[in-house]
């Protein structure tokens, strides 16, 4: 009994809810008749095309700027390298090097910014990151109208100008991770191309804070008064740390537009911190400790039951309640971390 | 009272206290930090830490009568009153409502029988006149319209005092060194406010460091040390010399244990000029002192005096300004990496806060000031291009302080929040010897561990003053574990050096030393 | 001298106010309409948002920061008006039952609202935040699929065709503006709605009642420091979720004037939308995370609704697209939010570097 107690406790309660949901969905899922190895192939599809958004709140959390609410920043710069891309008119897999090329120094840009503005409001930066993100979308709609691209693919078509609400990446970078190396056992589908490209850049953040200065970040969010005790500079590597996660987020973006095929613009990076969020908290991180392996299964357990939920639930009550389901599961594990006790100072 | 006594885990911090107190007395209460005084009036006022810790010994009795407080709130009904020394006020609050607070006069109305008893409004004019009635009874001068933000701190003093007397039932105040942050005038006019009260009957427990003040307005006075009443003197008939003196003369003479007078180097390691640090509670005001090469230097004096700014403040954690040379050399303040980077290390008082990573492994906590600071425990790639945390050379030196310094612990990859108090000190120690500084500052590094800790703790420091030649400056609250390991020992009072003796001095004239004003007055 | 400071204090203090009269100033040429028609359509707003933004100043003065948790009193607002359209309640009648509906729900989601929020001390805001997020999860579970099967409604007007869940948009014919026309005057062209105000005045009256209540009195306490007001004997976490539920109940009213006012109900949105501009419009009236008063909530009104009829004309004779318009108000509401948080965190931190200053200064006189 004891050992249960312990192991719900380390495990965490709502993890374990939902993991047993997930299961459950998995085991009724062959006798309402869904094909298990397709509901698997596209869990597996939107582990790839999620999983370095998620991978993005990690530099922040270990340097204890708290959840990325700010994630729309770092999408906008995919969005800008993006765009950017298809203007020069390069297809293939090489508008995809070059969007993330392109998104680069947008993204380090916005993020020193943004790093700097954190520094000067500890202590409520996850409220503040909210409303950036927020003012900063809204800005960039504006910018989306304004801005002179020209490339016929991207612009309405009538006015000949301003950008088009979604663009397709068909003939640019559609689907190329996806199908780079992608295994077919009968209805099973695993594209090795996307677990290897998330697998690269989590080894990167991985090896990061096994360096010097990962560590020096990391205990910065650990305590931050002992890391200025010992000398660090606390606001430099909370700065490197935002900077880190918003190229994160820009690449994650991109990354997700090639899954997806379109490109989303005007509100349509609005919202999209909150799933990384939430994704990252049931994977078992807190406000301010968080791990690869977190990443890794609070993904997989997140797009599992968004993709599991909606199917399942239409074959056995024929009412589709999954997008209200997710709302809830996810703004719940947002809730129930920002009211632990245990959890962090902020 | 009579043989109060008080254990905190098996130690004995208070020992058989009795005193009586008369209606309208002024009693002194003097003594060193950590003699018991706060412990005593904890447990006269019913704090909770008392019950939490197992509860007391002896009786109470008031009138003649036995009373037990459950909760401060009891020993407010019973008609003792507190002013601490944090202020408890709301800053956006009048004195008037500060005074009143959740005391408030009522209009009832039609509409309270609905919603409450919350739901009347507040008599604005009924309050006005209660406090005004309070300040009166205090006798000083005090806007009962101003806001708290906006009072110097000797007004926000009498508020918290009016506060306490505006209860009607108030018989007894205890004044828990309401003097500490008052000017001089400021302090004159609270001590005719003491004399004010005692004269209404109302009884007054007097605690302060400035024994000048005693003379002044107590009846009585109550030297303590180590848990026990040392004397109860007649205020009239006593002086300073004599107070001092009991406050730190311990029975043990300095006969016990040999000194050994070192000669100290004449050359001088670092040098402080007009040296002020913002350190809440520990304001520096203008600190002036040589440190000598290889010297054990340590710092001493009351709590709240300045001792622990001194090191806080040239470290860089806390704002400071002035001028540190460390061996000619300009140090810059506030510049917490150049400290480090010209050799110096310092072991922060507050542990938990400063000190550890308490979530984070012994490895960790160790190697991390060193990692950072002299690229140590790294192996180096690309042509140092990625700089890898090196695993072994991170366990090996933890295993070695962990050995040398006996620290208790599964592993070395224990979490640094488990571990003991005192063996989290020793890792702050090791973290800091890691470090191979030529200038250690140490501040309270004996505070709340227990005495086995406590003696292995010091050891370690001498040896390795001693043997290595490191020069250390340690400040500490206590002055007999100063003189047990020292060279020289610099006194702190009022934000300053108020002088400089040998360790082998007696301890009175160290006891003069920290009352400090009044040592011109005493000679 | 001492002017210049106070003339850059003044500014520093109001700068969100400021921008926006600028703004305007800017806008109201370009946009180029009529006098008469810019005042009736912020007389209009008032009416429609002073309630709901009235709503917020409780939980501020409990220091409890901006309330997003309005959202929850705006939902069960919502259920009431869906309530009596559903049961064809017209007229005054139906906006009280509705209300009498709401207040239960409304004490409800903010008594819940208000435990986790002590649960959360410190970082009240993102967690009010979130909590509306979440209850707007439930919100829907409840209104798409609970009514009709669970909860009985049976009226073509409200459920969809399917048999369960309510439409998107609702017509709230029986009681539009029911409360505007009751008793109102035309002045100039310009219609003013008597009982409207009256309504609105009672709140502000109650507002500056409750201030000078025991409880009101509480409130600021704890706004100040829980510690000394714990230390005091008051009771800091009931207080905390008094005040929480107190501001749930007026913003549940104060929506269902809003939507009488309207005269549609946006099933899905509208509550969502609501807590943002109620809150945005407060920032723009001068108001602080820790301060606000009955004048921020009327100059905030005008100002950012001004702005919001104003931008998107401009918008279009500027650049020749009203969208660009409609951005740059989503834009403003977000950024003045923004604005103000961040403001309010520096000028938190500059006050605290200051002591630092005095004893520099100190020193330096002593030894002068």
């Amino acid at each position: 009994m004891e050992k249960v107690k312990s192991f719900i406790s380390s495990f965490g309660l709502p993890r374990l809810i939902i993991a047993g949901f997930l299961l459950l969905l998995f085991i009724i899922a062959p006798f309402v008749g869904i094909r298990v190895g397709a509901s698997i192939s596209d869990t597996l599809a939107r582990f790839g095309m999620n999983s370095i958004m998620v991978l993005a709140m990690v530099p922040m959390i270990h340097s204890g700027c708290g959840l990325n609410f700010g994630l729309p920043l770092g999408i906008i710069s995919g969005l800008l390298g993006a765009t950017l891309s298809i203007e020069t008119g390069v297809t293939g897999p090489l508008s995809f090097l070059l969007a993330i090329l392109y998104s680069t120094p947008f993204a380090i840009i916005l993020g020193w910014g943004y790093g700097k503005l954190l520094n000067r409001v500890k202590g409520s930066e996850m409220m503040i990151a909210t409303y950036v993100g927020f003012s900063s979308v809204a800005f960039m709609s504006i910018m989306w109208l304004i801005l002179p691209y020209s490339s016929p693919t991207m612009v309405w078509g009538y006015s000949g100008s301003g950008l088009r609400t979604t663009i397709s990446t068909d003939g640019f970078y559609s689907q190329i991770l996806h199908n780079f190396l992608c295994l077919r056992i009968g209805s099973l589908e695993i594209s090795l191309g996307e677990i290897l490209f998330f697998a690269l850049f989590a080894f990167i953040i991985w090896a990061f804070l096994h360096t010097k200065t990962g560590t020096a970040m990391t205990a910065v969010g650990s305590n931050p008064i002992f890391a200025r005790a010992s000398g660090i500079s606390v606001d430099k590597q909370r700065t490197l740390s935002v900077i880190m996660s918003t190229w994160l987020g820009a690449l994650g973006i991109l990354c997700y537009q090639q899954g997806y095929g379109f490109i989303q613009l005007y509100q349509g990076p609005m919202y999209m911190a909150m799933p990384a969020v939430s994704a990252i908290l049931i994977g078992g991180a807190s406000v301010n400790k968080a791990s690869i392996p977190n990443v890794i299964i609070g993904t997989i357990l997140y797009q599992g039951i968004v993709t599991m939920t909606p199917s399942v639930m239409n074959n056995l009550i024929h009412t589709d309640m999954s997008e209200v389901l997710r709302i809830i599961v996810s703004n719940g594990m947002i809730l129930y971390a920002l009211t632990r006790k245990s959890g962090a100072s902020r | 009272m009579q043989s109060v006594s008080k254990e905190y885990n098996g130690n004995p911090v208070l020992k058989d206290v009795n005193f009586t107190l008369k209606e309208g007395e002024v009693l002194g209460l003097v003594g060193e930090n950590g003699a018991g005084k706060s412990t005593l009036m904890n447990i006269l006022f019913g704090m909770d830490v008392i019950r939490q810790t197992g509860g007391y010994g002896g009786r109470i009795l008031i009138d003649g009568k036995e009373v037990k407080f459950a909760s401060p709130l009891d020993a407010l009904k019973a008609g003792i009153g507190m002013v601490h020394q944090e202020f408890s006020l709301l800053p956006g609050f009048t004195a008037a409502e500060n005074i009143l607070l959740n005391r408030e006069p009522e209009n009832k109305s039609v509409i309270s029988l609905v919603f409450g008893q919350r739901a009347n409004t507040i008599d604005r004019k009924t309050l006005q006149k209660k406090a005004i009635d309070a300040i009166t009874k205090l006798g000083v001068s005090l806007d009962p319209d101003m806001l708290v933000s906006e009072m110097p701190v000797g007004h926000k003093q009498f508020t918290e005092i009016s506060r306490e007397i505006s209860k009607s039932s108030i018989r007894l105040l205890v004044l828990d060194e309401p003097t500490a942050v008052l000017s001089e005038k400021e302090a004159e006019m609270l001590l005719k406010a003491i004399k004010n009260l005692s004269a209404q009957g109302i009884s007054v427990i007097f605690i302060t460091h400035r024994l000048q003040e005693i003379l002044d307005v107590c009846n009585k006075v109550i030297v303590m040390r180590d848990g026990r009443i040392i004397n109860e003197l007649d205020a009239a008939k006593t002086s300073i010399q004599e107070m001092a003196k009991l406050m730190v003369g311990r029975e043990v003479a300095s006969s016990s244990r040999e000194k050994e007078e070192r000669k100290l180097s004449d050359s001088i390691i670092m040098s402080i000029r007009n040296l002020w640090v913002d350190m809440p509670g520990e304001t520096v005001k203008n600190v002036n002192l040589d440190v000598h090469k290889g010297e054990f230097l340590g710092i001493g004096g009351l709590a709240g005096q300045g001792k622990i700014g001194i090191p806080n403040g040239i470290m860089g954690l806390f704002p400071s300004g002035g001028s540190v040379t460390l061996n000619g050399k300009n140090i810059p303040l506030g510049d917490t990496r150049a400290c480090l980077d010209s050799s110096m290390a310092f072991v922060s008082e507050d542990r938990r806060g400063v000190g550890l990573l308490l979530d984070e492994s012994l490895e960790w906590n160790i190697a991390f000031p060193a990692m950072q600071i002299q690229n140590k425990f790294l192996k180096k790639y690309l042509g140092g291009l990625v700089k890898w945390r090196d695993q072994g050379a991170i366990e090996s030196v933890t295993k070695k302080y962990i050995q040398q310094l006996q620290i208790k612990c599964t592993s070395s990859k224990q979490k640094a929040k488990e571990l003991s108090g005192g063996n989290q000190q020793k890792i702050c120690l090791a973290k800091a010897f890691a470090l191979e500084p030529k200038l250690l500052f140490v501040s309270e590094p004996t505070r709340g561990i227990d005495v086995g800790a406590k003696a292995l703790v010091l050891q370690a420091l001498k040896q390795y003053n001693r043997e290595l030649g490191v020069t250390i400056v340690m400040v500490s609250s206590e002055l007999e574990e100063l003189r047990q390991c020292c060279d020289r020992i610099a006194i702190v009072t009022d934000g300053a050096i108020s002088g400089i003796l040998p360790a082998s001095t007696p301890s009175e004239e160290f006891g003069i030393l920290m009352v400090g004003k009044s040592m011109k007055e005493a000679k | 001298m001492k002017k210049e400071i106070d003339i850059k204090k003044f500014l520093a203090n109001n700068i969100v106010p400021i921008i926006f009269i600028v703004l305007c100033l800017i806008c109201i040429p370009l946009a180029g309409y009529s006098g008469q028609y810019l005042v009736s359509q912020i007389i209009t707003r008032i009416m429609r948002n002073s309630f709901l933004v009235l709503s917020l100043l409780i939980p501020i003065m409990a220091g409890m920061g901006l309330n997003f948790g309005m959202t929850l009193g705006a939902m069960a607002g919502q259920i009431g008006i869906i309530f009596i359209t559903a049961w064809n309640v017209v007229g005054i009648p139906g906006l009280l039952l509705a209300a009498i509906i709401a207040t239960p729900i409304a004490a409800l989601l903010g008594w819940f609202c208000g435990k986790m929020l002590n649960m959360a001390k410190g970082r009240e805001m993102i967690t009010s935040y979130m909590i509306s997020f979440f209850m707007n999860g439930v919100y829907q579970l409840v209104v798409l699929y609970g009514m009709g099967p669970v909860i009985p409604l049976h009226s073509d007007q409200v459920i969809l065709p399917r048999g369960y869940g309510v439409r998107n948009t609702i017509d709230l014919i029986n009681v539009r503006q029911s409360v505007d026309n009751f008793w109102s005057l035309t002045i100039a062209g310009v219609k003013i709605p008597l009982l409207t105000i009256i309504l609105i005045a009672l709140l502000c009256v109650v507002i500056v009642w409750f201030r000078k209540t025991k409880l009101g009195q509480d409130m600021r306490a704890v706004g100040q420091d829980m510690e000394v007001a714990r230390e005091a004997g008051i009771k800091v976490e009931r207080t905390r979720i008094l005040a929480i539920v107190i501001s749930t109940i007026f913003a549940a009213y104060g929506m269902i004037l809003y939507l009488s006012n309207m005269g549609t109900l946006n099933t899905y949105n509208s509550h969502s939308q609501i807590g943002m501009f109620s809150i945005a419009a407060l920032l723009v009236g001068g108001a602080s995370v820790s301060r606000a008063s009955i004048k921020n909530v009327f100059l905030g009104i005008i100002l950012f609704h001004l702005m919001f009829i104003l931008a998107p004309q401009a918008g279009r004779e500027l650049m020749g697209q009203a969208q660009i318009g409609e951005f740059f108000r989503v834009f403003i509401s977000y950024g003045v939010i923004t604005l103000s948080l961040v403001l309010y965190e520096i000028r938190e931190r500059r006050e605290k570097a200051e002591s630092a200053k005095a004893i520099a200064d100190q020193q330096k006189e002593e030894r002068a």
